[in-house]
């Protein structure tokens, strides 16, 4: 059986010249995500009705993150959720299957809610077709909107996001690398880019994880 | 993985994904629109030699939840009762490019035999008294479900171990899963060669139900007493089969003494007061139609793994 083969590369892997470069650091990854919060609330005047949910594994903490921002800034609790997309991938008969991570829908459902998909990096718009696919199935929200740290640019399909974190100018020959603590075993977020392409769309394992 | 033929050919890592797959699967089952996208355009033929109800509709339903084009052949109504030969059949299958064969057969080795003919993928669905690895899975899943990990836990299998396909793949999951696995049967219902499994592997073996239950196992597996396979001679009447080996009522009360957590399975179809009495097999701490429930997410995940991915040339 073919293993969840998506580890990053070592970083042996990259040469010398692509060493890592930092391009936001905790405080640059917390202050988007409170300008993210902040946007949510005027673009949807207030946060009632609001749904986010994460997509695994990175986009889970960034919901769980925006949600507890929101309850700073309007003293609501957000319902947060996951929403896994394996099933849903437009590339599955060109890598080995892995394990679909968990779908957690929140008790109120999505049925005429706000939903904000969340997301780490937005690149060839792939996972987000999939995500608005897998969606579909769990109900009919008023609205979809979408929330990225990062978007790279490439897009292979019409999507755009609402929220961005950071525009990144990138050439495919670039990765980028999005480190959360919480998920991945790193004393502090960041967020780099180094020389070595990565699939589009592919999600990355969590750091030291095993999946 | 291109095949399922056998639960030996699963290391523990392939177990543990195709579980942790069929729990995401279990969860569509709760859903409104129980469909996924996944297969769409894959074709998979259920080819069924011997009756069967709720393995081949849980792979029928599977395949359609996962929008794969589900077809299902039985002997019966097949070629075969014209006196096509099984090679004839699977390839006239076969010519037609499908995706995955999901066969049944009487004959032990039929779906390993098969899967050298054709060029798609086979899951064994049972072999004659061979293998069914979708059952141990399924019921891996379900014992996991209330047990909990099944690493170090006791489970008892008992009664017609000799016909048991049933009983060969689970012995072999769960010590994959690292289960304590005991075997109980008559002596006559032991299958030989049984002695040099159960030692290279770790199994224990014992005819007496009674003291293994008042061990307190976690789990007690009956099988079925299989009448179809049964020409006579292995015990005199089908009474004192109960009285020996069935899981009564006085039984049922002896384990939950010694174990109060303990959880019944049974693959089905049961023979109620044969090997199983209606007070286990509708006790609260019958696992029976959780495994069925588990038994269609547990062959999503089989399919899934087996057909989504990149080509496998092998």
């Amino acid at each position: 059986m073919p293993r969840a083969d998506d580890q990053q590369p070592a970083a042996a892997d990259v040469p010398a010249s692509g060493a890592p470069r930092t391009v936001m650091s905790e405080a640059d990854v917390a202050r988007a995500l409170r300008r993210i919060a902040h946007e949510l609330v005027e673009r949807n005047k207030g946060a009632h009705d609001l749904v986010l949910l994460g997509i695994p594994t990175r986009g889970v903490e960034l919901a769980r993150r925006l949600a507890r921002l929101l309850h700073e800034v309007e003293g609501v609790e957000v319902p947060t959720g996951a929403l896994d997309i394996t099933m849903f991938r437009d590339d599955l008969r060109h890598q080995p299957t892995r394990a679909p991570l968990p779908t957690h829908i929140p008790s109120e459902g999505v049925d005429d809610r706000v939903v904000v998909l969340v997301d780490d990096v937005l690149y060839s718009g792939r996972t987000i077709r999939a995500a608005l696919d897998a969606l579909a199935d769990l109900g009919r929200p008023r609205a979809v909107r979408l929330a990225v740290l990062v978007d790279r640019g490439h897009r292979e399909l019409p999507i755009r996001a609402d929220h961005v974190g950071k525009n990144l100018p990138t050439s495919h020959a670039e990765r980028v690398m999005v480190r959360l603590s919480g998920v991945d075993e790193v004393p502090a977020d960041s967020v780099s880019i180094a020389l070595g392409e990565t699939r589009a769309g592919r999600p990355s394992a969590p750091e030291g994880g095993n999946r | 993985m291109r095949h399922l033929l056998s639960s030996a050919d699963l290391s523990r890592d392939d177990v543990r994904m195709l579980l942790a797959t069929a729990a995401e699967m279990h969860e569509i089952q709760r859903r409104d629109v129980k469909k996924l996208p996944t297969l769409r355009g894959r074709t998979v033929i259920n080819l069924f030699f011997e009756d069967s109800t709720r393995t081949r509709s849980s792979f029928e339903i599977a395949g359609k939840w996962m929008s794969a084009d589900t077809i299902n052949i039985t002997g019966k109504g097949s070629s075969t009762s014209k006196g096509e030969s099984l090679r004839d059949t699977v390839l006239t299958i076969d010519a037609m490019s499908v995706d995955c064969l999901v066969m049944r057969h009487m004959a032990s080795g039929a779906a390993h035999q098969v899967s050298q003919w054709v060029d798609a993928s086979v899951v064994n669905a049972g072999d004659g008294t061979h293998e069914h690895p979708t059952q141990a899975l399924l019921d891996a899943y379900t014992m996991e479900q209330r047990l909990g990990s099944l690493e170090g836990r006791r489970v008892a299998i008992v009664g017609d171990l000799t016909h048991s396909r049933v009983f060969r793949s689970n012995a072999i999951t769960l010590r994959t899963l690292g289960a304590d696995v005991t075997l109980v049967a008559p002596p006559t219902l032991m299958p030989s060669g049984i002695r040099s499994w159960a030692e290279r592997d770790g199994l224990h073996l014992s005819d007496d139900l009674d003291a293994v239950l008042a061990d307190g196992p976690d789990a007690v597996m009956m099988l079925r007493v299989q009448r179809e396979r049964m020409s006579g001679g292995f015990f005199p009447t089908p009474r004192e089969y109960t009285v020996g080996f069935g899981l009564t009522r006085e039984r049922l009360r002896a384990l939950t003494d010694a174990n109060p957590e303990a959880v019944i399975c049974h693959p089905g179809p049961m023979n109620r007061g044969l090997e199983i009495s209606a007070d286990a097999a509708d006790a609260a701490s019958s696992l029976v139609l959780d495994q069925v429930s588990a038994g269609v997410a547990v062959r999503m995940a089989v399919l899934y793994h087996l057909l989504a991915g990149e080509e496998v040339t092998s």
